[in-house]
């Protein structure tokens, strides 16, 4: 592959895996977040050569229309999304968030989120969707 | 859309001019098109007659004397470039990357012009003409009166005047727009994919564009990743060329924006400039408004006069106005397009309306609940007619509402008086700046032309519903669904809603001015009731019972008081298309109906925002801390939905209140054409919104629907900009342009702030013997204050909280510092406290300070506590701030020991 060749659209256009989106292609809006070993990475900054030998996870992996993971689910119920393109990047942003911070607080929860722009939610459902995934932390 | 991937697809990339106004003297696209891997590249005079301006969208309405100057934009810049990202050629290869570089080989022969950019520049004698055959830049002027303003104006107490300015954000759709085509020779059918918020009226373009059937063009507008105004400008350029280039080419071509793209090349709003008064009696009653406004089109006016329009029927929002006289002058500039952005132009006429009655209330000493509370429209009022003609074409007239309530349900939420009257003057005094702002505004949503619908039960009982709006995450499978499952009595799950696809449904236009679920959903409900219609008649054949002993329930036909026996639904839809025997005459097959709402003017939506902020003077920083909406949009269909578009609108509003603003150069180069430099409100910069919902119904539709789409954002600069100004009540500025930022807020803090050397801190507090009542009226005589004032000599009260006279210090050297002073009390809140304003002049310098004052219950007697800042400057400021300090302590407290006594002496 050409190694200008983007990770994004790797993903996208080579692999077929459209559930990672684009909004900016210049790292603010979070859209293409995915894993890269675990850890949330912007896909539209990197190239697709530097992910050799490297897992990467993308929405695909969280769950299925059959059988949503919790937060997927979580994020139906509270209506955490309107037009859903921010969506997949929200998600993969969280993940490795709550794996750190089972219990978060409203204001961690925003700041984890802070790297993301949704432009329909306001971004209260999905706060809100968040705290349904998670147990009550202590002192609510 | 750009998941649409095809085999054989082909990818483009625009050569899009960077200069805002530049003639166009040759293209060079040889180098180009000698890459390899490029396919075609195309300038404007390879378009041959395919070259023709975009057609004129909203024709103005019908205003006596209007003037309006058509210029719609151009495929691909012929012969001068008008705005910063306009396409100038095309390029279709085997790969974007590919294309991006062929961009880059096109050679360009420009020669730049100068830029309009400014409004009233744009108008002067001798500014540069982004349109030459016309004599100056003026794209519209229009005048819209009610009743006789001048002669309101003759009678006024009061006349409010004030300039505003508004300016320019982008609507921020998370994904940017993509067009993709493929020309199917042997069926003779173009598909085309496309992210508009109007698909059947794209369809209906491209067909007459390419000289095709309108059956032989299907467009569909999948999921799209919010729409917010732009996506349904129509055409843009890359949606008349991709699938031309489809045709012409013979393979599938797809052009997906990318975000600098969107940043110049999708549509804008909100460039106005206002010059406005509000005429008020001495009680506050509006008796007239006079507006006159520049509104920033852009380079074409392609979408008519929808924006500024809005602004003017906006503007008189639930009051009573019964003089009107509104005039605007639309004005091309060398910038992009100017279409609706959510809100479309209704926030301008709301700020400055909600702003007017703010500087007036404050004029006038009256609250700001009260003045809005003495000019609503009185709930019998309706229908209303403003007399003035709205965007549909339609009198403006207001179907229902009912205002006062909604606001006494804001403040009550917010803790209006709780927060005025004890929380602000405890947190004043503390040194910090709360603020609250509370507005009310109407929104015009479910307008014309019409929306059609199709209901069809399958024989395997599962329900289609086609309607031809478009969907950006609006929720329209979810409330058009429930909207048919209450008539058809089925559950939720088995209703499968289409939207936005021609090949379903085929009549209708779009989804835009908070119109899809008033209008759409009103067809889907006439729909299902006429399917609802033959679901009876045939079941009364089939079951052989008068229909009147038939009911529906669950999906299922049964005869009244019967346990069992009926017929499913979708046994019925069976029965109903039979493969022999006949359809009797006069009844149709299937069970299946189309309807079609079309309203003849739209329904008032109307709604309060309150919020709390508190400012950092320091850094010009504002956190919004409580954010509350009493929202009416008549019966709801679904809460959840309905407070999904008012938080988002919400957010929308505080980015366009203070963080979004699209920065212009004098040369037309827009600034900050990235998210990092165009700041969009994140998961931090957003509060929770508290809503609650009012159900005043429409009377225009059966359901009673008010669209929602778009009102959280149309007040929410109004707000803030009163709760901004409420919070910095100390240093006496006046907010009167949106967006604000840090930046511009700091500059305004700067004019009016005390310089940080020479000022000294008095605070603490001091307890009275008495109550406070009695405290706060000791406080008010000019006598006792004369007294206990440090120094003062005289003081006499000379208006109502202003008291003037003389007053001796002595500092250090400076025996005898001879003042004339000047105190003036403002947000008085009786017992509670007060804001005080102190200003001193003499030969040996300058005093100026502002104080607060709280007092709160302390046993029998009353606490005072309070915070003043006082500047000194001239030779008294020589002395030091250390002896300043100290005398500056000294006198506070004899002072308060000489009130105390006044206040004994008293009892």
């Amino acid at each position: 592959m050409e190694p200008r060749l983007l990770l994004s659209d790797f993903l996208r256009q080579d692999l077929g895996l459209t559930g990672t989106h684009v909004g900016c292609e210049h790292g603010v809006c979070g859209a293409c977040t995915v894993l890269l070993d675990g850890e949330a990475v912007r896909s539209c900054l990197i190239l697709a050569v530097q992910a050799d030998g490297h897992e990467v996870a993308t929405v695909e992996g969280l769950g299925s229309v059959e059988d949503l993971h919790p937060l997927q689910a979580a994020f139906r119920q509270a209506h955490a999304l309107q037009c859903g393109f921010c969506t997949p990047g929200i998600l993969m942003t969280l993940v490795p968030f709550l794996d750190e911070h089972p219990n978060p607080a409203e204001s961690e929860i925003r700041e984890a989120l802070s790297g993301n722009l949704c432009r329909c939610t306001g971004y209260q459902n999905i706060v809100d969707a968040v705290k349904l995934s998670t147990p009550v932390p202590a002192g609510w | 859309m750009d998941d649409v991937q095809l085999d054989g697809m082909l990818h483009v990339a625009f050569l899009r001019s960077e200069h805002a106004h530049a003639r166009l003297r040759g293209v060079d696209v040889a180098a180009a098109r000698r890459r390899p891997g490029v396919v075609a590249v195309y300038a404007a005079d390879d378009l041959g007659d395919y070259w023709q301006p975009g057609p004129l969208l909203v024709p103005p309405p019908p205003i006596p004397g209007l003037v309006f100057h058509a210029c719609t934009q151009v495929p691909l810049v012929k012969d001068k470039a008008r705005h910063v990202g306009e396409p100038i050629a095309m390029v279709v290869a085997e790969s974007r990357y590919v294309a991006e570089d062929a961009v880059a080989d096109i050679v360009v022969d420009v020669a730049p012009l100068q830029a309009v950019v400014d409004l009233e520049a744009a108008l002067e004698r001798g500014a540069p003409l982004v349109h030459e055959h016309l004599s100056s830049n003026l794209a519209a002027h229009v005048v819209q009166e009610k009743g006789d303003y001048n002669a309101a104006k003759a009678t006024a107490h009061r006349v409010v005047q004030r300039r505003f300015h508004y300016d320019r954000g982008i609507s921020a759709a998370i994904e940017n727009r993509a067009v993709a085509a493929r020309w199917d020779a042997r069926a003779e059918e173009l598909t085309v994919w496309d992210t508009t918020q109007a698909p059947i009226p794209i369809r209906n373009g491209l067909a007459r564009m390419l000289g095709l059937l309108e059956s032989q063009v299907r467009v569909i507008a999948p999921f799209v990743g919010g729409g917010f105004g732009p996506k349904i400008m129509m055409f843009y350029p890359e949606e008349v060329l991709v699938p031309w280039a489809a045709m012409r080419l013979g393979r599938p071509v797809k052009w997906t924006e990318d975000r600098q793209e969107n940043f110049t090349a999708t549509t804008q709003e909100r460039g106005q400039v206002h010059d406005a008064e509000l005429a008020v009696t001495r009680d506050g009653k509006i008796l007239g408004v006079k507006d006159v406004f520049l509104h920033d089109s852009g380079a074409y006016d392609s979408y008519g006069l929808t924006v500024p329009i809005n602004s003017q029927c906006t503007l008189l929002g639930p009051y009573d106005v019964p003089n009107y006289y509104t005039e605007f002058t639309a004005v091309f500039t060398n910038k992009t397009l100017v279409t609706p952005v959510r809100g479309a132009g209704r926030q301008h006429g709301v700020f400055v309306m909600e702003r007017l009655l703010d500087f007036a209330a404050r004029e006038l000493g009256i609250d700001r609940l009260e003045i809005r509370r003495r000019n609503y429209l009185a709930p019998e009022a309706f229908p209303f007619n403003n007399e003035i003609i709205f965007q549909d074409s339609a009198p403006l007239v207001y179907d229902s509402g009912d205002y006062a309530p909604a606001l006494a349900q804001a403040a009550q939420m917010i803790g209006y008086e709780q927060f005025v009257r004890e929380e602000q003057p405890r947190l004043r005094v503390a040194g910090r700046h709360v603020g609250i702002g509370i507005v009310s505004y109407i929104e015009g949503t479910g307008i014309g032309p019409y929306e059609g619908a199709r209901v069809t039960i399958e024989p395997s009982g599962e329900v289609r519903v086609a309607t031809g709006v478009g969907t950006q995450g609006q929720g329209h499978f979810t409330s058009f669904a429930q909207i048919v499952a209450e008539v058809l009595g089925v559950p939720m799950e088995r209703i499968h809603v289409v939207t936005g696809d021609t090949r379903e449904f085929n009549w209708g236009t779009g989804t835009f001015a908070s119109r899809g679920a008033v209008v759409a959903g009103t067809a889907c409900h006439a729909a299902a009731a006429l399917v609802r219609d033959k679901i009876f008649a045939v079941a009364s054949r089939v079951l052989q019972v008068p229909q009147e002993r038939l009911e529906l329930v669950g999906g299922r036909m049964m005869v009244k008081d019967a346990t069992d026996g009926g017929i499913e639904l979708g046994a019925l839809a069976a029965r109903a298309n039979p493969l022999r025997g006949a359809v009797r005459p006069g009844t149709e097959p299937g069970l299946e109906a189309t309807a079609y709402y079309g309203p003849d003017r739209g329904s008032t939506a109307s709604g309060v925002h309150a919020m709390i902020v508190e400012v950092d003077p320091e850094t010009a920083m504002v956190e919004i801390r409580r954010y509350v909406v009493v929202h009416d949009c008549g019966r709801l269909i679904n809460p959840m939905l309905v407070e999904g578009q008012i938080h988002g609108g919400v957010a929308h509003g505080i980015g366009n209140a203070f963080y979004e603003q699209l920065v212009y150069d004098d040369g037309g180069q827009l600034q900050n054409a990235s998210f990092m430099d165009y700041l969009l409100p994140t998961a931090t910069d957003v509060p929770r919104v508290e809503v609650a919902h009012r159900e005043t119904a429409s009377p225009l539709n059966p359901i009673g629907l008010k669209g929602v789409g778009e009102a959280g954002c149309i007040p929410t600069g109004a707000a803030f900009a009163q709760a901004v100004e409420d919070a910095l009540a100390d240093y006496g500025l006046e907010i009167t342009e949106i967006p604000l930022s840090p930046d511009k807020l700091f500059d305004l803090l700067k004019k009016t702030r005390p310089k940080k050397r020479n000022v000294v801190v008095i605070d603490g507090s001091f307890v009275f013997q008495g109550s406070r009542e009695a405290v706060y009226a000791l406080l008010q005589d000019p006598e006792v204050l004369g007294k206990s004032l440090p120094g003062a000599m005289h003081l006499g009260r000379t208006g109502d909280g202003r008291y003037d006279g003389l007053m001796r210090v002595g500092i250090g050297p400076v025996t005898a510092a001879e003042f004339s002073v000047s105190v003036t009390l403002h947000d008085q809140k009786p017992p509670a406290g007060y804001g005080m304003i102190v200003e001193g002049k003499g030969g040996f310098g300058f005093v100026r300070g502002t104080a607060q004052v709280a007092l709160a219950d302390h046993g029998d007697g009353t606490e005072m506590t309070y915070r003043a800042e006082v500047q000194v400057g001239g030779t008294i400021a020589g002395v030091g701030q250390r002896l300043l300090d100290s005398v500056a302590k000294r006198m506070t407290r004899q002072g308060l020991e000489a009130l105390n006594t006044a206040l004994a002496a008293r009892l």
